[in-house]
This record gives C-alpha cells, sequence and structure tokens, in this order.
C-alpha cells in the first residue's frame, strides 16, 4: 500500500510489521524519530513488543542481546557516538551468533562534534562480522529490514544485520513508499526459531571461554559464513521479489553500466543524485554509469569484478575516511581488481560528503570533471581551503 | 558455518581437579558425625555428599583439598591427612 | 534439566569463596532459573570451552553488562508470557558492580525489572590480578594500591553499593558472606519470591588474592562479618534489619590474611580501621545487646 512517510516512520512501521518481542534503544539524533515512533505504537497497543528504556547504547545492545538469546526476536537503532559507545557489544553480537537487525542512522563522529550525515560510523565498524546494508531511498531501507530479519535468522546464516541509511536525508525526508502488508510480510518472513536458546527446559552455556586451542574457528566460520552471504543474499531478495514484486539483487545494483565508459561507484542516498546525473549526461551522448553497492559486508569482490572490468575510467565516492590511508571502499574496489588481466584504466578515490556537506549534481560533474587518466587517491570534493591553516594561531 | 559456540551442561565434571591436590586430603572419620551439614554447605566444589550420621564423604576425583570441611566440622569428624 | 546446577571440575583456586557462593546461590535458586554473568574469576573458571560447570541456561556476554542483558532476558520471557516461575539472576564481581557495571546496574535497578542482581564482592579485580577496586576497603594491599614507604594501601573506603542500590527504591537488598551459609541461601531464597530489582552482595573470601590459607575462606567470611567490617543486613521497606553480633577486635580477622599484614604493627592504622568496624556498628546497630543480671 502506497503512502507518503517520512524515512523513520516508514522504519518503525516495517519494524512493527517484523514483530520483535524486544524492543531496546537509546535516543540519538538523528535515529531518534524511528525509537519515538516505536514507543508510540506499543502506547497505543498497535503491537505487543517490551519496549526497554535503557540508559545508553552500551545497554541498548546488551538488552537486545539477551532477548534474542532468549528466544524472541529484537530490534535496536543508533548512530554515530551511540554505535561506537556500543562498539564492543557490536562484536560480541556477532559473535555469538545472535541475529537481530539494527538501524544505523549514518551521522558523523566526534570531534568535532557534528549531527549531520556521512558513513564514518558504519563504515568504521566494518570488521565486526554483522551484514551490512546501505539504502539508497526510503523504499529500500524499509525492504532492507525485512529482508535483514529473514536473512540474519536462517540457520545457514546467525548474524545480526546492520541497516545504514543516511541521517536525516532518509531518516527525515519523506517519499512515497509501498508499504508491506501484514500478511505479505507473513508470508515471507517466518516466526524465529532459534539455534538454541536460554531455556531451563533445555538449558545451554553461552559465551564461554575460548581459549588459544579453540578460538580461531571461532573467526573462520564467521569468515566463511560472510562467504556464503554472498550466494544466499541474491536467494533471499529472489524471494522478496516473489512476495513484494519489486526486486533487488541484494548485493549491487547497475545502473546504466552496460557500455559505460566512465563509472561513479558509491553506498548510500548519493546514488540518487548520481542516477539523475547520469540520465541528464547520458542524454547528451556521454557513456556515464553507476555501481551501487548494496552490501558492503559481505563485499561482493566478484560482482563488482564483472561489472566494472569493461569499464574505462573508475571513481569511487568515500564518505568516510581511513585516516593515513587510502579510502576504505575505494581501497576494497581497487582489490577487487588486484592480479586480474581485465581492469579499467583508472579507479580514482574521491572524498565527498563528510559532516553532512552536500552533494549536488554539480559535486558528482566535478567528480566526472578530475576523473582523467591521472589516477587520484584521496581527493577531497568541496573543498574550502580558506578555512585551513598551516600552522595554529 | 559454526566454529565453538556454546557448552551443553556440566561438562566440567571431565575435568577431574582430584588431580591437583599436592599435599593433604580430607578423611572422613565417620565416628562423631552428627549430619550438620556444614561440609556439604561450606565445600567450595560442592564435593561432598552424605544424608545420615557417619556416612558423609567427599569424591576425591575433584576435591581440591583446601580444608574447610576439616576446619568447619564441629565434631573434628574430618582430618587432613598426607597425600600419598 | 540437569541434574545439577553446579558442577564439580571447574578450575577455581581451592577454597574460592566465589565458587563456594556461586554455587549456593543457585542452589537456593533452582533448576528454573537463568544466570547472566560478567567477565571475572566465576565466567573464567567455570566456563573454560570445552567445559562448563553450570547446569541452568548461563550467558556470559561482556564485563559491564549483565544487568542490561539480563534486562532483555527477562523483557523476552515477559514477551513470551513466561517470567513467573523462572528466576532471572546477573551476577557480577565487585568490579563488575560497583565500578564498570555500575552504569548498567543502575539503570536495571531504576527500570524495575524482576532479576536478582548477586554482588561476589572479593574486594578488588581478582581475575586481573588483584586491582583495586571501588569495593576494596581501607588500607588494603593490592597492586594498584600497593604498600610502600609512602603508602599504607588504598586511602578510600568501600563505596557503599547496598545503600546506592537501596537508594533506587528497590523492594529488597541484602548482605551475605559465605561465613553464613545458610543465613545467604535464606537470602537468596527470600530475594527470589520478592517481584522486582532485588540486590544481594555476598562477601566472598579470595585465598590468592586476600593471602590466606585455602582452608580458612569459612572462618575468615565469619570473622569479617564478627568484627564489624563487613555488616549483614537486609533492607526492606526503609528498615534495616542487621544480623546481629558480639564484637570481636579487628585483628583477629586482619592478621589472617597477607593483605592486611603491613598494619599488625602500625597501631595508628589498626585504630582507624577498628573505628570504621565501630562506626558500622553503631549505625547498623549490630551489638547483641547483653542482659544485665541483678
Amino acid at each position: 500500500m502506497k503512502e507518503f512517510l517520512e524515512g523513520s516512520l516508514a522504519v518503525a512501521e516495517i519494524v512493527k510489521l517484523c514483530r520483535p518481542g524486544v524492543i531496546s534503544a537509546y535516543p540519538i539524533t538523528p535515529q531518534t524519530h524511528i525509537v519515538e515512533e516505536l514507543a508510540q505504537m506499543v502506547a497505543n497497543g498497535e503491537f505487543n513488543a517490551q519496549f526497554v528504556n535503557v540508559e545508553s547504547e552500551h545497554s541498548a545492545l546488551s538488552c537486545v542481546l539477551g532477548g534474542v538469546a532468549a528466544g524472541v526476536r529484537a530490534y535496536t537503532a543508533t548512530s554515530s557516538q551511540g554505535l561506537f559507545y556500543m562498539g564492543e557489544v557490536v562484536f560480541n553480537v556477532a559473535g555469538l551468533r545472535l541475529p537481530l537487525v539494527m538501524t544505523c542512522a549514518n551521522r558523523a563522529i566526534s570531534a568535532p562534534i557534528n549531527i549531520w550525515n556521512d558513513q564514518q560510523d558504519s563504515v568504521s565498524l566494518r570488521d565486526a562480522g554483522w551484514i551490512q546494508f546501505y539504502a539508497e531511498d526510503i523504499q529500500e531501507a524499509v525492504d532492507l529490514h525485512l529482508i535483514g530479519y529473514r536473512l540474519g535468522e536462517d540457520k545457514s546464516m546467525m548474524l545480526p544485520v546492520m541497516v545504514c541509511m543516511d541521517g536525516f536525508i532518509l531518516t527525515h525526508g519523506i517519499e512515497t513508499v509501498d508499504m508491506p502488508t501484514p500478511e505479505q510480510v507473513n508470508k515471507f518472513l517466518p516466526v524465529y526459531q532459534p539455534l538454541y536458546k536460554l531455556d531451563p527446559q533445555n538449558p545451554v552455556t553461552m559465551g564461554p571461554l575460548v581459549d588459544p586451542e579453540a578460538y580461531t574457528e571461532t573467526r573462520f566460520a564467521l569468515q566463511k559464513t560472510q562467504e556464503e552471504a554472498l550466494k544466499f543474499i541474491p536467494k533471499v531478495t529472489a524471494e522478496f521479489a516473489k512476495v513484494f514484486g519489486r526486486q533487488y539483487n541484494g548485493l549491487i545494483e547497475e545502473y546504466r553500466l552496460k557500455d559505460a565508459e566512465r563509472a561513479i561507484v558509491a553506498m548510500g542516498s548519493v546514488c540518487g543524485t548520481i542516477k539523475e546525473v547520469i540520465d541528464e549526461l547520458r542524454a547528451k551522448g556521454k557513456k556515464v554509469g553507476l555501481l551501487k553497492i548494496t552490501s558492503y559486508r559481505p563485499f561482493p569482490a566478484q560482482e563488482i569484478y564483472e561489472a566494472l572490468k569493461g569499464v574505462g575510467k573508475v571513481a569511487v565516492l568515500d564518505r568516510a575516511l581511513s585516516l593515513g590511508s587510502y579510502a576504505p571502499l575505494a581501497s576494497e574496489i581497487k582489490a577487487a581488481f588486484f592480479a586480474k588481466k581485465k581492469k579499467p584504466q583508472v579507479i580514482s578515490s574521491f572524498i565527498v560528503g563528510l559532516g553532512g556537506r552536500d552533494i549536488t549534481k554539480d559535486s558528482i560533474k566535478e567528480v566526472l570533471r578530475l576523473l582523467t587518466a591521472r589516477e587520484r587517491a584521496c581527493e577531497f570534493i568541496d573543498l574550502k581551503p580558506e578555512l585551513l591553516q598551516e600552522n595554529y594561531e | 558455518m559454526f566454529g565453538p559456540l556454546i557448552v551443553k551442561p556440566g561438562s566440567s565434571k571431565n575435568n577431574k581437579t582430584g588431580s591437583w591436590r599436592t599435599e593433604a586430603r580430607p578423611k572422613f572419620l565417620k565416628k562423631n558425625c552428627i549430619a550438620c551439614k556444614m561440609c556439604l554447605l561450606i565445600c567450595p566444589e560442592g564435593c561432598i555428599s552424605g544424608t545420615e550420621k557417619n556416612n558423609f564423604d567427599c569424591d576425591l576425583a575433584y576435591c581440591k583439598g583446601c580444608g574447610n570441611c576439616a576446619m568447619i566440622c564441629p565434631k573434628k569428624d574430618i582430618e587432613m591427612i598426607k597425600e600419598e | 534439566m540437569s541434574e545439577y546446577l553446579f558442577k564439580s571440575g571447574h578450575t577455581a583456586c581451592a577454597g574460592c569463596g566465589q565458587s563456594l557462593a556461586a554455587r549456593l546461590v543457585i542452589e537456593a535458586s533452582g533448576p528454573n532459573t537463568i544466570v547472566v554473568n560478567n567477565t571475572g574469576c566465576l565466567e573464567v573458571f567455570s566456563t573454560k570451552y570445552p567445559e562448563s560447570a553450570w547446569g541452568v541456561p548461563w550467558i556470559h556476554s561482556l564485563f559491564e553488562n549483565a544487568a542490561a542483558v539480563a534486562s532483555g532476558v527477562e523483557a523476552a520471557l515477559k514477551y513470551l508470557g513466561k517470567k513467573d516461575g523462572i528466576n532471572v539472576i546477573a551476577q557480577a564481581g565487585d568490579g563488575g558492580t560497583a565500578d564498570i557495571g555500575l552504569q548498567a546496574l543502575s539503570g536495571m535497578l531504576e527500570r524495575g525489572h524482576d532479576i536478582l542482581y548477586v554482588c561476589y564482592d572479593n574486594e578488588a579485580y581478582m581475575n586481573t590480578g588483584v586491582q583495586r577496586s571501588g569495593l576494596t576497603p581501607f588500607d588494603t594491599n593490592t597492586t594498584t594500591s600497593p604498600v610502600g614507604i609512602q603508602s599504607v594501601g588504598n586511602i578510600r573506603p568501600k563505596k557503599p553499593m547496598p545503600e546506592i542500590a537501596a537508594a533506587h527504591g528497590i523492594p529488597y537488598v541484602a548482605v551475605a558472606s559465605v561465613g553464613f551459609p545458610q543465613d545467604l541461601q535464606k537470602k537468596v531464597k527470600k530475594a527470589i519470591s520478592i517481584k522486582g530489582p532485588k540486590y544481594l552482595q555476598i562477601h566472598v573470601p579470595c585465598p590468592l588474592g586476600w593471602r590466606h590459607e585455602s582452608s580458612l575462606t569459612y572462618e575468615v567470611g565469619k570473622l569479617a562479618v564478627e568484627t564489624g567490617l563487613y555488616p549483614l543486613f537486609e533492607y526492606e521497606n526503609g528498615v534495616i534489619t542487621p544480623r546481629k553480633i558480639t564484637p570481636k577486635p579487628v585483628e583477629e580477622y586482619l592478621k589472617l590474611q597477607g593483605r592486611f599484614k603491613h598494619l599488625l604493627n602500625n597501631p595508628e592504622q589498626l585504630k582507624l580501621i577498628q573505628n570504621i568496624a565501630d562506626n558500622n556498628i553503631k549505625k547498623y546497630n549490630l551489638k547483641i545487646e547483653t542482659q544485665v543480671t541483678a
């Protein structure tokens, strides 16, 4: 059913339809509307979850961890500082192989403190073992939450899923969303069946001390499962298409890439702007295309290779930094072509939209203008040199 | 795929901590025992069992020889003897 | 269900007060219990893969979040309509309770979850090597409050955790000791019969960290209470019910432990510690009133 909804409210709506039993989150801009809406829904009896008002993000994810361990589907949401405060719990959940879905409303990281959108928060936790999806628009954000539960709770996976949506742009923007009905959701998403849970009828010990004799195998298993997810995600999105009619690959999206001579690679809401620029340029006969990365973890290296191997020049947009080295997404895109015979002549790395700086169509055109035979590393777009000083005064 | 993850209950019974004893072990004299159950209660390993007078004993497979039972027995009916 | 609740074969030190207390607690609570444990000695010695001493469902997450994880477990049970008849226990050492875990504990108490929180107080961060905690008593020798030329050990008093817990307005707070094992089990049983958040602090001697004979666990525990240095009491509806004692001088307790041996020929410090005991006796009304016969 098509509705005109604020992103946060759309996410709250789909979370409600997924029927979690435990919801626990700590407010942080720009995630607050999601959690407030869920609290209101529970207060109105729209669904039956236990809403736990915790005293910090660390406790929020810990509380949700406890809920899933006890055999109940659970949900939380956070951003930026909150994601980092719960950082050790993020790794803990993945290591314990407890499935859950968490919304990350992408926001810049302090210091300096900045409440606006970039992707430093979730990108910085890419090593944790969670599946990480990046949504282009509100519809995708909604669908990825639903896909996330189905995917993570599958007995072959048992992985937590982070659905990343750009703060303010998607959380507070308003778009038309085709919202699933409860019947459709129930058809696609079965009741959560844990592999094991805390139950006096069948006691188990979860979270033991594992010494050097056995720790490596737990990590190997996680790595292997992430690799298997590369094959499993398209299966889940195919099931999704059958019920809802919307086709996702789940790993990447190729936009007018087939005969492109130049391509842009990006994650998140900026892809919407890029698509408009590509349409403009294509109308003028320029052969440009977009490779959108939906699944950052697991990283679809093979799919990226196939999509870009015939493209001459590639510009990778990063909305996060790995300070002191190459930008995160760019370095992984380059790694996909390592020792390959067929590859782009140039893979240039651009930094855009940090701390909520707008990425306009002109910014994208500037990227394409700078996409020359000279390969660039960490090229900052829309930089303001007048704000920089060599020595501190 | 899964690696070592959860543990089934009570598998610690495979670890025979009785091998830790080097100096002393308890000997239950079973002469003046009044079945007060203090030894059973106070053993950190929980390896003392018994119900009636003069029939309390400990599982030497797990006893670490700490000596709390001998200290606490109100009838001095437990002695710490040299470990062989 | 398992036929035992906390099995031998765990790797605690001989004479470990915490292993004793943990067994007493879970035996008093019974098989219909879910335990959430913080990182610490108890977690490490009772669940080293592939062995577990626990016969009840048990989870360990991190160092400071047992109270928060237990909140989630309790919420899940409430959602499933299964909370009645299942006890949820969150347990931690003094570090995981009074220091790094204080935030999560406070939140859990404030929200009113039906959970029993147990603090095993061995008065230092034992698992990492006997470092000072917020519950380390005055003048104690630990590795981060060591005795030296210009130091007599820890210079701060114990954080009043039972009072802090009680200030949250919870229905039941109690202090127990392995020196009084039946009293301990009675308090556990009473706590789990009450709905809402409960806080139970248990004094657990540590032969290794306190440097006492492994056979004296019970004795040392008893003396801590009998000198007035570790008052046992219950706090319910604003009323404190102490366990009364006939006070013994503090030296009887201190002289058994290596961590206090630097005090034994330091009458000035001994007096300060006796003052602490005397203040406790007064504050909690610990002294058994003797009948005066004509």
